[in-house]
């Protein structure tokens, strides 16, 4: 009877069909799942493994004197697993951080939208006060962890400009080199930028595992493929901190730079741009806001004057185009050239105001136009050369010698070349041969064209100080206690091709602007029991009134110091920019100010309209001469 | 035709040996699975895997109490233990332990017992007994109507705890109505709607009427007498179909394509007809018919489910189906589970050595999961393994149930064989994509005192079963 019943036997094969099926597909499936793809050991992989950097701390830098100038301190950066998350009193969070609700919303989904299982950055750079906090109550607050990074400090709001800054690298430096992850640090500009590569060290890797609450269970083989991180190398810097401040102090509200160097090796002792900030601005969470407010401002804080603004140089140049007229022989050191109210040539007058005959080093201390305009005539339109274009080559290539018309190669980013005229320039505006050295007189009165840096000027205060070399000002000294890592060029002595007979002629003119001689522009400024050679000048500007300018250096003999300052609007070289390298120059080698008078001038200056009275001037000058004459009959008296 | 034999020489060992294979390879993966540094006894008794040694013990004194009864108590008694362990599901909802937001369990001391993986075996039982007796057969519509009532009715009480994945396995016994005698043409209707039900709400609805367009085209092309007019028929349906599509979207700009499909479906139904009609052949008719009411089946569960449903079924419906991707949820387990057994490689990461195993990141891998530490810790070799011995067990169950002499015997040894299987597809389907995440567990793998004691039962009574084959005819 069951035999009867058992009439579907062969309906068995339908379950052995599907076994077999099942079976094959299932063996392919396995088969292509871990046989054939090798991704899903990658995604395992990326499941356990945490890779946290570890972050060195950047090297500091110091001042030439070993004062700290750049340190770290830590900050912390509030992370989040949005994932891990619950139970998030909000309103305490907020309250703790000092954030709105929806900020707090925002922030959350903006971690979320990222990756739920990722740690992003919810907040960056909290204060240790909040930190401290937060500590407190983190415990509640799953997900939720502090990351210690350290930020940049500052011992003092100087030197901005020098120093730089660091923020957060963009794509287009990411790009530029793989080393740097989102998120990284980098240095802007100033010395952080430059030599960002000693200062970053080197990060870390620590490669953890976790579980899949994010839980770290411990180091990815023991630590095996760990990387340690090797912290930044501190810096000496060429600056003197002391130097700098008082630069920075003396130029008050004024717009303008200040550039010294050390003649004998190149060193920047000073370099100032005023306007301009405290480099604690562009730290931490207020960076970006304050950066925006900076670059907006019309006044262009960020703009690195010294190294970026070209100024015509005005008087300031004359004692290099005495020296290629002395070096080419077009004139002798004794030649005599007579100013009448100025220099009269066929369709050109330039304005002077001396009546008498002048040499070159009198017409150096006096800042004759006439003499000038006179020299750099027989300069370029000498026979000799065939032609104004020979001419004007052979004085470019002396001006190029000595630095200008191309970057001198200061170890700083945005160094700006300046301006030279080439033949071609005017050949392009008069034609070929139709312009003489008149065409282009104002240059011989470092007006015109031309253009030159502050640092520029300051090097080839250097130059004359050094009777004819420089070496390529820098601002680093040591890198990790040691010369070794210091570019090399900077200890290269760089010759000029002019006799150093020359330029104690010219020494002798700039020694007479500050020391007394006849029509001393600046003898107002003269140190005591130092012999500074100097020379004003004054930068004509189409937006306003003049610039000032002085380059100066001393002592006379073995010179210590060489400077440039440059006072936007403020007139006559004489009035504001010399007094200041005065002081300048008096503060480095003396280490104190006895001056006090021309400092208190300085720094609570008169009306400047009536600045530019030469009445009120001779006023201020004897009134001075009045009290120095007190003082030493009070030391006398001693 | 009594004879007495050895009952313990009689038993087939070959399964036994299988089945305390498995046992043991699955208890070292729940080891592995939970381990932790804390507790690495293998029989710590306040981790699961000290727990499942203690539900092994048992397992093996169940299966030799179920071996010494007498294997006419089975059939005796089958109804009595079905409808006992029915008032136990009912039982259940009134007063079990909710977890998870189901009641599937009862606490008693510290035991706790889950009354639906013993509603496998008795209901098995139950239909055994119910369709052995004479002149039943699943061909006979009340014989297939009460059989469908033994097996719906415990899988209907399940699935209100709710235990979607027990109550889908208790479909697997409609193969062995199959088996029994099940009309050809039910039983295929019967799996197309099932997949067309799934299907619909798988994947869009356009796609399944142009394949069983395109399925009915080429069928009769195949099996029909005139190739000519079922070229004749496309040409008039897609024309038709065409036209019907171009005229609704000039009238108002958007198209319900599925009742175009229909319509042009109608109207080279007409054409067909008047073959039909000429040639007297009915077996075109059917096949029209045929696609016909596949359409409008997709098109009412479509409907229904769009319609009818309140979201959240739909949302419920979506979870069982796989089909809601929320990382956290189904979509995060497959992720996970395939991750875990792909980056075993062929030969696996070694013995408590697979990181996603040992850092969690596949839930509930020491049970429902239990696969993806075979896969990560044994690789291929491991899991090839698994498949193929199963595969075979499931065979070599196919064959002694069909040396069974006794109906009742060879019942029971199918609804075994039906259940397995799909325990043993849905389960190892899910964990490498194949099948939706439904949450089932492996037999004989998972951790579980009520899934291992469940699993025991229903394959020794089968073995006591065939141990006394010869013994009496029942």
């Amino acid at each position: 009877m069951d035999r009867l019943k058992n009439i579907y036997n062969n309906r068995k094969i339908l379950f052995y069909a599907i076994v077999f099926i099942a079976a094959v597909v299932m063996l392919s499936q396995l088969f292509a799942l871990q046989v054939v793809n090798k991704t899903y050991r990658m995604s395992a992989e990326n499941n356990v493994l945490r890779y946290v950097t570890q972050y060195p701390a950047r090297g500091l830098i110091h001042d030439r004197n070993g004062k700290l100038l750049v340190f770290n301190q830590a900050a912390y950066d509030l992370m989040v697993i949005p994932g891990q998350t619950s139970d998030i009193d909000t309103a305490e969070i907020c309250s703790i951080l000092d954030i709105e609700k929806e900020s707090f919303i925002t922030r959350m989904r903006a971690a979320s939208d990222f990756s739920k299982y990722a740690p992003s950055v919810f907040l960056k750079m909290v204060s240790s006060e909040t930190y401290a906090r937060l500590q407190e109550v983190l415990y509640r607050y799953p997900g939720f962890y502090v990351q210690t990074r350290t930020l940049r400090k500052y011992s003092y709001p100087s030197a901005s400009h020098a120093l730089g800054y660091v923020g957060e690298v963009n794509n287009n430096e990411i790009k530029a080199d793989p080393y740097y992850k989102p998120g990284d640090y980098i240095g802007k500009n100033g010395i952080e930028k430059t030599y960002e590569s000693f200062l970053r060290g080197r990060k870390g890797l620590k490669i953890y595992l976790v579980d899949v609450h994010n839980r770290i269970k411990g180091l990815y083989q023991g630590g095996k493929y760990d990387t340690i991180s090797a912290p930044g190398k501190d810096i000496v810097s060429t600056l003197d901190i002391d130097l700098q401040r008082y630069g920075e102090k003396l130029m008050g509200d004024k717009n303008g730079s200040i550039v010294a160097l050390e003649p004998s090796t190149g060193e920047v002792l000073a370099l100032i741009s005023t306007p301009d900030y405290d480099p604690s601005m562009l730290v931490g969470r207020i960076r970006t806001e304050n950066y925006t407010k900076l670059q907006n401002d019309t006044l262009e804080p960020l703009f690195n004057r010294a190294l970026m603004a070209s100024y015509p140089p005005g008087s300031t140049f004359k004692p290099v185009n005495g020296l290629i007229a002395l070096q080419e022989k077009v004139v002798s050191s004794n030649y005599q050239y007579f100013c009448d109210n100025g220099y009269y040539a066929p369709g050109i007058y330039v304005a002077c105001h001396h009546f008498s005959s002048f040499n070159m080093p009198d017409a150096i201390t006096a800042s004759c136009n006439t003499y000038f305009c006179n020299a750099f005539r027989l300069l370029l339109d000498n026979p000799s050369y065939g032609s104004t274009a020979e001419g004007l080559r052979i004085w470019r290539s002396y001006l190029s010698e000595f630095g200008f018309g191309s970057k001198l190669g200061i170890d700083f980013p945005n160094e700006l070349t300046g301006f030279v005229p080439k033949a071609s320039f005017y050949d392009n505006i008069y034609g070929e041969n139709r312009w003489k050295a008149l065409t282009v007189i104002s240059m011989a009165i470092g007006q015109g064209e031309l253009g030159t840096t502050p640092l520029q000027m300051a090097n080839m205060a250097a130059i004359i100080a050094n009777r004819g070399y420089y070496l390529t000002p820098h601002i680093v000294k040591y890198i990790d206690n040691d010369t070794i890592a210091i570019n090399p060029v900077f200890r290269e002595k760089k010759e000029v091709s002019v006799d150093s007979l020359n330029f104690e002629v010219i020494i002798a003119g700039m020694k007479g602007v500050v020391n007394g001689g006849e029509g001393a522009t600046a003898t107002w400024v003269k140190i005591k029991d130092i012999v500074m050679c100097g020379k004003t000048g004054t930068a004509e500007n189409p937006h306003g009134p003049d610039h000032s300018i002085f380059i100066a250096f001393a002592p006379e003999k073995n010179p210590k110091i060489a400077i440039a300052v440059y006072v936007e609007n403020t007139g006559f070289g004489s009035t504001y920019a010399a007094p200041v390298a005065s002081l300048m120059v008096e503060k480095y080698l003396k280490g104190k100010i006895e001056n006090t008078w021309l400092e208190n001038y300085i720094l609570n200056p008169p009306d400047p309209d009536l600045m530019n009275d030469e009445d009120e001037k001779e006023e201020a000058v004897e009134e001075k001469e009045e009290i120095v004459e007190e003082k030493e009959e009070i030391e006398k008296k001693d | 035709m009594k004879r007495r034999i050895n009952i313990w020489t009689n038993i087939d060992w070959l399964v036994v040996i299988i089945y305390l294979l498995f046992v043991f390879f699955g208890w070292i993966n729940i080891y592995a699975a939970l381990y932790t540094e804390e507790h690495t006894s293998l029989i710590d008794l306040s981790q699961r895997y000290g727990k499942q040694f203690i539900w092994i013990l048992a397992s093996l004194l169940i299966a030799a109490m179920i071996i010494i009864i007498d294997s006419r108590f089975y059939v005796f008694f089958s109804y009595i233990l079905y409808i006992a362990v029915g008032l136990s599901l009912i039982l259940v909802l009134l007063v079990g332990k909710e977890v998870n937001n189901a009641r599937s369990w009862f606490e008693i001391g510290g035991l706790s017992l889950q009354p639906a993986e013993f509603a496998k075996s008795v209901t098995v039982l139950a239909l055994a007994r119910y369709l052995s007796q004479q002149g039943r057969t699943p061909a006979a519509f009340k014989t297939l109507l009460v059989s469908l009532v033994i097996i719906f009715a415990p899988a209907m009480l399940i699935a209100l705890q709710p235990d979607l994945g027990t109550t889908l396995i208790f479909f697997s016994l409609v193969l062995v109505l199959f088996r029994e005698g099940l009309s050809t043409y039910l039983f295929v209707i019967g799996i197309l709607a099932a997949v067309l039900f799934i299907a619909t709400l798988l994947v869009d609805s356009i796609l399944i009427y142009v394949a069983i367009t395109v399925a009915g085209f080429i069928y009769h092309l195949i099996t029909g007498r005139g190739a000519w007019i079922s070229v004749k028929g496309l040409a008039i349906y897609i024309t038709t179909g065409v036209a019907l599509f171009a005229a609704i979207y000039l009238i108002r700009g958007t198209v319900p394509l599925e009742l175009v499909f229909i319509i042009a479906l109608v109207m080279s139904g007409l054409m067909y007809a008047y073959y039909i009609f000429r040639h007297k052949a009915r077996y075109a008719l059917i096949t029209l018919a045929f696609l016909l009411g596949c359409m409008v089946f997709t098109y009412s569960v479509d409907y229904a489910f769009n319609n009818i449903l309140l979201p959240h079924q739909q949302t419920r419906i979506n979870v069982v189906l796989g089909i809601d991707s929320d990382p956290t949820g189904a979509g995060y387990n497959l992720n996970q589970s395939k991750i875990s057994i792909g980056s075993g490689g062929f030969a696996g990461k070694g013995f408590l050595q697979g990181t996603q195993t040992k850092f969690k990141f596949v839930p509930e891998q020491s049970t429902d999961f239990i696969f993806c530490t075979v896969g990560e810790e044994w690789g291929f070799l491991g899991t090839a393994f698994v498949v193929t011995v199963f595969s075979f067990l499931l065979a070599r169950l196919i064959w002694l149930a069909e040396r069974q002499r006794s109906s009742f015997s060879r019942i029971y040894g199918y609804g075994v064989v039906s259940i397995f299987l799909f325990h043993f597809l849905i389960n190892t389907g899910m964990t490498i994509g194949l099948v939706p995440i439904i949450g089932i567990p492996l037999p004989f793998f998972s951790y579980g005192g009520s899934s291992l004691w469940g699993f025991t039962i229903l394959l020794f009574i089968f073995l006591r079963l065939d141990a006394s084959r010869d013994e009496h005819l029942i």
